[in-house]
């Protein structure tokens, strides 16, 4: 991040990605059909059941393949708890920290004990949810094209219904730590981008949908997204109706807030958080409310699934390998993810494209960045520095890549 | 005891390795309390150039990365590579099958001479790496084992039998009966056999086992109508950059 500022006006603001290019959409070409889900979840690992679920659902779509209600119903509730574990790694161990001044969490093992052990045990549930749905809690194994490779047992589901049930007391503590916060005052209005439906809070299916009033099946992302190369960076930028949008959570509770549980509605309520709400800051707190949601449609969902009876049968549908184009698209944890592939008769990627929220998101915090400097131009280096590299975690950019090799060089002439 | 100083690093990858040590819950707290960590991309703010051990996930991809390793080669006393990216170059080496010029062309355009970007190699082409801690995702418990061992001053024992002994012993029908091609029988153990315990094949994140020819496990290969060339020809998704793969199929 360079901010050039002269006579109390910024001259220049870059916002740049270093992170080594990895040229997935170059990778895949040439695989078979099995394989573009395994090899696409290794693009990140905190999101790597988005991904695995984007290319699933587009190489169904290319093939014409219908995946179960159950295989749905199992695919949301893993989403759930990918989104959980991501969103409390963000509110826990990377904003929590910034508001109590210290650069990690670390230190408040030894200060804020409660706190940690509240974060540990909310990550676990969630990632032994996924390690119990998927096989594995990082790169799942049995999500796969057309079902699950198998399928959790009648008691490990009712195992994790209890272990979310458990998990209630820990939200109320954390409410209260989260009420205490000083979030700051900041707000810019923009365009945000999510997908929709019109009963499930959207995360795993949905079409797409912005607040600038449009709504498009997600199979035409093309006809509203627009991808570009920037000069300074490796990720693409992207706009829509405006030059700039926003992705993510705060985009999601923003268009999707009647869809959520009573319960989430009411932490949300207790933090203040009201749709629309235009402070990139709130994003974390947007994540929390999230988590709650998870967990009350996840124990939903559980009930669903056992009152159906899981059925061997239903877990994998039939597959024909064939040619044709399919676009996959998800609520990954950090916003809107397209996987868009083009198969040939061979049942092989002949072009695939992808497009990633922290590329969605990044012309539109260069352009709160802007904002938010021109706004406390007149603090210390110190605390312009500071807000400039809160406001970037607050929107988590996949945290695998830049956030904490954030460096701000402030040249203030 | 000495609280070893720790650097914890990312290159080209995607961070799943040390999410995997993030995912420790139960022994993190002990971890902390183990190890000093001065430097953990994915987790804290500080960044430190003082450490004794670097863990290092991601491949080499970047001609700023090869400056990173051998920086952190000089400063560090022991070396542990993480993950099938650090340790064999992983999945990324998929871009040199590709054609490293093809895939600027294809994703940058015209803005491809813009992008630092080389032929990927494993961490050990560039710095001796002591330690390795193999898998996509590596198993994080062995990677716990390995920095005991170190504190301790013993050898970690990382596995050189084949998946299908773990998989035996978790008493699996073997995948091949259910008609799926799978690497178990020459690649390393160490993940007690997570793939074929979800029904799926080995795809060898872990590796090839040492010298899987003189193994016994080529008979097994043959009740199927297979020989090692033949899988190893199939399955490339993590192996590319040691030279055991082929042209992909039909382009």
């Amino acid at each position: 991040m360079i901010i050039n500022i002269k006579d109390k006006k910024i001259e220049e603001l870059i916002f740049r990605i270093p992170e080594p290019p990895r040229f997935f959409e170059a990778m895949l070409v040439g695989r078979k059909y099995d394989e573009p889900s395994h090899i696409a979840s290794r693009i990140c690992g905190i999101c790597s059941v988005a991904h695995t679920c984007a290319s699933i659902k587009a190489t169904e779509k290319a093939m014409g393949i219908e995946p179960s209600l159950q295989t749905i119903n199992l695919r949301k509730l893993v989403y759930h708890h990918e989104n959980v574990r991501s969103n409390v790694l963000h509110v826990y161990f990377l904003a929590i920290p910034d508001f109590f001044g210290v650069g990690s969490i670390i230190p408040l093992v030894e200060t804020h004990p409660e706190v940690v052990n509240i974060a540990l045990r909310t990550k676990k549930i969630a990632n032994d949810m996924v390690r119990i749905i998927g096989g594995r809690a990082v790169h799942p194994i049995r999500i796969v094209v057309g079902g699950f490779t198998k399928l959790p047992t009648e008691e490990e589901m009712v195992e994790m219904r209890k272990m979310l049930e458990a998990s209630y007391p820990n939200f109320e503590k954390t409410l209260e730590v989260l009420k205490a916060l000083e979030i700051p005052d900041f707000e810019r209005e923009t365009e945000y981008i999510s997908i929709s439906d019109p009963i499930d809070y959207a995360l795993y299916d949905g079409n797409i949908k912005s607040t600038d009033g449009w709504e498009i099946d997600d199979q035409n992302y093309m006809d509203k997204i627009n991808e570009k190369i920037v000069r300074y960076s490796t990720a693409k930028h992207c706009w829509a109706t405006r030059d700039a949008f926003m992705v993510g959570a705060l985009a999601r509770f923003n268009n999707n807030y009647e869809r959520l549980t009573d319960n989430a509605k009411k932490y949300a309520n207790e933090l203040g958080l009201k749709a629309p709400c235009y402070n990139p800051f709130m994003n974390n707190i947007a994540q929390f409310v999230e988590i709650i949601h998870s967990v009350d449609d996840s124990i939903k969902l559980i009930n669903e699934i056992l009152e159906e009876g899981l059925d061997e049968d239903k877990a994998m549908a039939e597959i024909k390998p064939k040619g044709g184009r399919g676009v996959g698209v998800v609520e990954a944890p950090r916003g809107l993810l397209i996987h868009d592939y083009t198969y040939n008769d061979l049942g092989r990627v002949e072009k695939a494209n992808l497009i990633i929220p922290t590329g969605m998101n990044y012309a539109n915090i260069e352009k709160d960045m802007y904002a938010l400097v021109q706004a406390i131009i007149d603090k210390s280096e110190v605390e312009i520095r500071l807000a400039c590299e809160m406001l970037i975690r607050a929107y988590d950019p996949c945290i695998s890549c830049s956030t904490h090799l954030l460096k701000c060089k402030l040249i203030n002439k | 005891m000495r609280k070893p100083k720790v650097g914890i690093f990312g290159l080209t990858g995607c961070g799943g390795c040390q999410l995997e040590i993030l995912n420790l819950e139960d022994q993190l707290l002990d971890l902390v309390n183990a190890i000093e960590i001065v430097h953990f991309t994915e987790a804290i703010t500080e960044y430190s150039d003082n450490y004794e051990i670097a863990i290092v996930e991601g491949s080499i991809s970047t001609m700023h990365e090869i400056e990173r390793i051998k920086k952190i080669g000089d400063i560090a006393g022991t070396i542990v590579a993480i993950g099938a990216c650090a340790v064999s170059g992983g999945l990324n080496c998929l871009k040199n099958l590709y054609g490293l010029e093809k895939a600027k062309e294809l994703v940058y355009r015209d803005k491809k001479k813009l992008i630092d970007s080389i032929e990927v190699k494993p961490v050990d082409e560039y710095v001796k790496v002591d330690y390795y801690a193999r898998g996509c995702p590596p198993n994080r418990f062995e990677i716990v084992d390995i920095i005991r061992s170190l504190i301790v001053g013993k050898k970690p024992e990382i596995p050189n039998y084949p998946v299908c002994i773990e998989c035996k012993r978790n008493g699996n029908t073997c995948v091949y009966e259910l008609g799926i091609t799978c690497l178990g029988p020459i690649s390393r153990a160490g993940c007690n056999s997570r793939c074929p315990n979800s029904v799926s094949g080995c795809e060898a994140c872990r590796g090839v086992i040492d010298d899987p020819n003189i193994n016994a496990q080529k008979d097994l290969l043959k009740e199927y109508g297979l020989t090692v060339e033949d899988i190893l020809k199939e399955f490339n998704l993590y192996n590319a950059c040691r030279g055991k793969t082929i042209e992909q199929k039909n382009k």
